[in-house]
């Protein structure tokens, strides 16, 4: 995508992009690329002796059935977390956008559980949903299920989408907000003049405007469910039972912690940023020309 | 104006005269919390106030992983802290890298303090030292893993007595069952630390080859045995009606404990404080149960807790501030109020002895517990202490076979089974970067 | 105004407050977790209404700090807010700066330029943490707030996403602007600047929070406790093993540290209506 009209010149574009590029390659590529580099070694945790092992660490990687599990649990929690929690926060943004009395309250407490910090987030979850201790774990078996997370993979799972979910819906929100807030009124005055009722009037009017924000928003919360969320895995799950939620981002982290398996860990990591590489390419070049500019 | 020039007075005269003091910094990285993490300040405090040559300075880097890892990025980078505290599992870890670390043993000698191991503990240090008996590491907060015991629950439910043997203690799950506890009946922490680390050392059979890793890097798992299957048959029984129920790979379930829902619960000792202050009824503890028809059974238990390592490539002069604060640490009046007052294990034999002929353990009998556990027995090359190279993936491996046998994925045999095996393909993993 | 009927009303309020119990349930808990004794909150006995403690939680946790807390909560708060500023500002700042060079210039290498931005939002900092503190350690700024704040922003986020709104501004502005005879840094201040606010807020919202709760970094580059942040306090009153725990006062700590963040969002609240005027002028 491009713009038609342009500025001139290309000293001032360059002087404007060099303090996030100087960022970027000293505090991005440098240690990616020691990583990378990392990933064809076998090292103890200090550092003390290393050895160059080529491809090992790839290929033992592909060896393990764990690895395909976790490639399935990826697969399976990634798009039902960027599904939900995108669809979430579009419904309440479209509500909120609305000039309804109270909505600056509404707004305030959609964005708020943004601010409770992951660290005390995982102890809340465990508040709320340990099996037996846990506040809503109650009624949820007074209801008749036997709500077990430590045991049961699938309730395990439901648990950790809706953390995931959770935690990404009010970031979602406040971008869809922003970008309904910059359609001009006059936009959707007209259609409404026009005839078109608020359903029509959103999906071919509203959410084709808005297809900026859900672009960005999408790769935005693809890269969030693969890398961002082991955190969450880490307090909720840890990726029980038996590894069932265990993914890809979850076994980079446990395998890599206490500079247990350096090399195998980097390697995960370089395939991972493949994966999202490709998946994020793959993005711009088809979804993005469905957006309107 | 006067106020200003009086305020630069003092700040100048300050400044010069902490620099003429030139005191040596001995940096010390830990990962307590909570109550725990007070008792690290004021050792700081003590010792900084007890002389004038060194500073202890504190700092606080996570829980146990994030302060081993913080501590592993320094010294990759060049600034490794002198002290750090590291967690039982990090062992053979630290062990692995000789070049990291300065043992204590020899450190104390180079730095001219008295130091005898003997003083100390047999059942802590073996923990912590070499196959020849060199002390590597300083141990600072101990525990083991104790049976915990709502009295009043256990009476209502008929159990008259305390359940001695694991037989005992699923009669006792089965009449609590009854009794109205149909969530949990026992259950345990760390399932891992529990059902296949201490099982073993407690039923004197091997987890691993190479007395558990003590002689050697190549140590190969067995903790497949038939009685290791036989005890996780038993819990897998269990679970189906929750007469067992189990409450995950670590210590978030201990508030069942305290919350009155399991009536038998097995954890840490370290758990006394939280019992004491939360639980509102009548409890005790006891030692773990075990299998009367294993041979040799009841043998010793094994510790859990944290060690500091002293990191390498440091000044002779820092050495001797760490080797001081060592022997301030292990100070016997110093220790044995440690133990009373924070419920860790003391280290020395003196301290044990003073504590115990003070009488304190006929008012806190809970706090003795992990020690007649600890010292039950002469220790045997199956109790000595566990050392493994990636314990930590290690444990995780565990618990997620048991979970899976829990769960009535596999049966308990194929669960450990596989466990060994993946566990043994870490072990070597870990074998080829020390070498 | 587009209509008022009353269904949509109701319906957009019936949303909301189903959507603002489920998403701010958690928060809720927090509080009310703040208002009992520890014993109450550990043994899971907790009701949904308030406990009786919360005077007593609250002056002990202001007053004296917790049992244990014995670093000044003032001086963490001071530290978070710096860090969450630098972070806040110096990516809006760094992005914004390049987002405008990406979309309006033509210059060599511009799309490379792009992509090799645009890479970094694969790989999080917690992926590439301990090369990145060699590095910080090597450039001698362990314990310093560069150190804290520059890994932090070596990200494309906030780039994608000025990019992607400078992409919906008609090309007409820039024309017009042109033939008013602004030059570039006229056509950025004037135009671009006053466009981008509501983005600029929400960017700001975001990333003040996303620096307030960093835990790990901070935990690994400083060591000096007048550099700790107030998460880092938090988790060093709450334990995961053996030592006895004061809930209440973590979780009244935790609910104090919450007041910051939420008072930027209700602070940029009144930018997002601003902004919102301004678009429709």
């Amino acid at each position: 995508m491009e713009k038609r009209a342009h500025i001139s010149g290309w000293t001032l574009p360059l002087l404007l992009i060099l303090p996030q590029m100087a960022i970027t390659v000293i505090f991005f590529y440098w240690p990616a690329s020691q990583a990378i580099w990392q990933s064809f070694l076998r090292e103890d945790a200090f550092g003390l002796a290393s050895e160059f092992v080529g491809f090992e660490n790839y290929v033992s990687l592909f060896e393990q059935p764990e690895y395909y599990r976790a490639m399935v649990t990826t697969a399976i929690f990634s798009s039902l977390v960027a599904f939900f929690s995108l669809a979430c926060a579009l419904l309440l943004a479209t509500q909120a956008d609305k000039n309804i009395r109270g909505g600056q309250a509404f707004k305030t407490f959609l964005i708020w559980p943004y601010a409770v910090a992951p660290a005390i987030a995982g102890v809340l979850w465990l508040f709320m949903f340990h099996p037996t201790l846990g506040t809503l774990s109650k009624p949820i078996k007074a209801i008749g299920i036997d709500w077990n997370p430590m045991l049961n993979a699938n309730h395990a799972m439901t648990l950790l989408v809706l953390s995931a979910t959770w935690k990404q819906i009010s970031y979602n929100f406040l971008f869809f907000l922003a970008g309904l807030q910059a359609i001009p009124k006059s936009v959707i005055e007209a259609a409404a003049i026009d005839g078109a009722g608020p359903l029509r009037r959103f999906w071919t009017v509203i959410f084709p405007l808005l297809s900026p924000t859900t672009f960005f928003l999408l790769v935005v919360n693809i890269v969030y469910v693969f890398f961002d969320t082991f955190g969450i895995i880490d307090a909720v799950t840890g990726g029980g039972p038996a590894g069932q939620t265990t993914t890809l981002v979850y076994k980079v982290y446990a395998d890599g912690r206490l500079g247990g398996d350096l090399g195998g860990s980097a390697a995960q990591s370089v395939i991972l940023m493949i994966i999202v590489i490709a998946l994020t390419a793959i993005q711009f070049r088809y979804v993005e020309r469905k957006v309107q500019y | 104006m006067m106020k200003k020039s009086l305020l630069g007075a003092l700040a100048l005269g300050l400044a010069t005269s902490t620099s003429a003091f030139a005191q040596t910094e001995i940096q010390w990285w830990h990962a307590m919390t909570g109550a725990n993490n007070d008792v690290v300040n004021k050792l700081a405090e003590e010792f900084n106030a007890s002389q004038k040559d060194y500073k202890v300075v504190v700092s606080y880097k996570g829980q146990y992983a994030d302060t081993l890892n913080a501590g592993i990025a320094a010294f990759r980078a060049g600034n490794a802290p002198h002290i750090l505290q590291v967690f039982e599992v990090g062992t053979a870890t630290m062990m692995g890298a000789r070049g990291a670390i300065k043992p204590v043993q020899e450190m104390m000698k180079e730095a001219g303090e008295k130091f005898d191991p003997n003083a100390y503990l047999p059942a802590i240090t073996g923990y912590y030292s070499t196959a020849k008996g060199e002390m590597l590491s300083m141990p600072f907060n101990s525990s083991s893993m104790v049976m915990w015991i709502n009295k009043d629950e256990l009476k209502k439910a008929g159990v008259a007595e305390i359940p001695k043997t694991w037989p005992q203690v699923f009669e006792a799950g089965k009449k609590l069952k009854a009794a109205g506890h149909d969530t949990c009946g026992f259950s345990n922490a760390w399932a891992s630390w529990a059902n296949v680390e201490q099982f073993s050392a407690w039923h004197n059979i091997p987890m691993a080859t190479k007395a558990n890793g003590l002689d050697g890097f190549d140590t190969e798992m067995k903790f497949n045995s038939p009685a290791h299957v036989k005890h996780l048959q038993n819990l897998v029984d269990l679970q189906k009606d929750k007469t067992y129920d189990y409450s995950g790979r670590d210590s978030k379930s201990e508030g069942r404990f305290t919350s009155g829902e399991c009536a038998i619960f097995l954890t840490s000792s370290g758990f006394y404080g939280n019992v004491k202050a939360n639980a509102k009824f009548d409890w005790a503890n006891a030692p773990m149960p075990y299998y009367p028809d294993i041979q040799g059974a009841p043998q010793n238990s094994i510790i859990g807790g944290a060690s500091l390592w002293v990191m390498g490539g440091k000044k002779a002069d820092e050495y001797k501030g760490v080797a001081k604060f060592f022997t301030f640490l292990s100070d016997t009046d110093r220790q044995a109020k440690l133990h009373q007052e924070s419920g860790y294990l003391p280290i020395t034999k003196a301290a044990y002895e003073k504590t115990k002929a003070s009488g304190f353990y006929e008012k806190n009998p809970a706090l003795q517990m992990a020690l007649i556990e600890l010292t039950n027995k002469e220790p045997t090359e199956n109790s000595r202490g566990l050392r493994f190279g990636n314990m930590v993936q290690i444990r995780d491996v565990i618990s997620e076979e048991i979970e899976a046998a829990l769960a009535g994925q596999k049966p308990a045999k194929d669960a450990l089974d596989t466990a060994v095996t993946r566990s043994n393909q870490i072990l070597r993993q870990f074998e080829r970067t020390v070498r | 105004m587009v209509e008022n009927r009353p269904f949509a009303q109701f319906m957009a309020y019936l949303t909301l407050a189903l959507g603002v119990v489920i998403v701010a349930f958690p928060v809720y808990l927090a509080v009310m977790a703040s208002t009992f004794d520890t014993a109450t909150i550990i043994n899971g006995n907790m009701p949904l209404v308030p406990g009786d403690q919360a005077g007593e939680n609250y002056t002990r946790t202001l007053l004296y700090g917790g049992m244990h807390a014995r670093q000044p909560v003032g001086g963490m708060m001071l530290n978070s807010m710096i860090m969450a500023l630098g972070i806040a500002i110096g990516k809006i700042l760094i992005s914004i700066l390049s987002a405008f060079a990406v979309v309006y210039f033509k210059f060599p290498f511009r799309k490379t330029a792009f992509w090799i931005i645009f890479i970094t939002l694969m790989l999080p900092v917690e992926v590439r943490i301990y090369p990145t503190y060699k590095i910080v350690a090597d450039l001698g700024l362990l314990d310093t707030y560069t150190g804290l704040v520059m890994p932090l922003i070596a990200s494309a986020t906030g780039t994608l996403l000025f990019r992607q709104f400078f992409m919906t501004i008609p090309d007409e502005l820039l024309e017009a602007s042109k033939i008013d005879g602004a030059g570039a840094f006229r056509f950025f201040k004037d135009t671009l600047l006053p466009l981008s606010m509501t983005t600029i807020a929400a960017l700001f919202v975001i990333q003040f929070i996303y620096g307030w709760n960093q835990y790990l970094w901070p935990l690994l580059i400083t060591t000096k406790s007048s550099m700790q942040t107030i998460v880092i306090g938090i988790k060093m009153m709450i334990t995961t093993t053996d030592a006895l725990t004061e809930w209440n006062v973590a979780m009244t700590t935790a609910v104090l540290a919450m007041l910051p963040p939420v008072l930027v969002v209700i602070f940029m609240q009144r930018l997002f209506v601003k902004g919102l005027v301004e678009t429709e002028k």
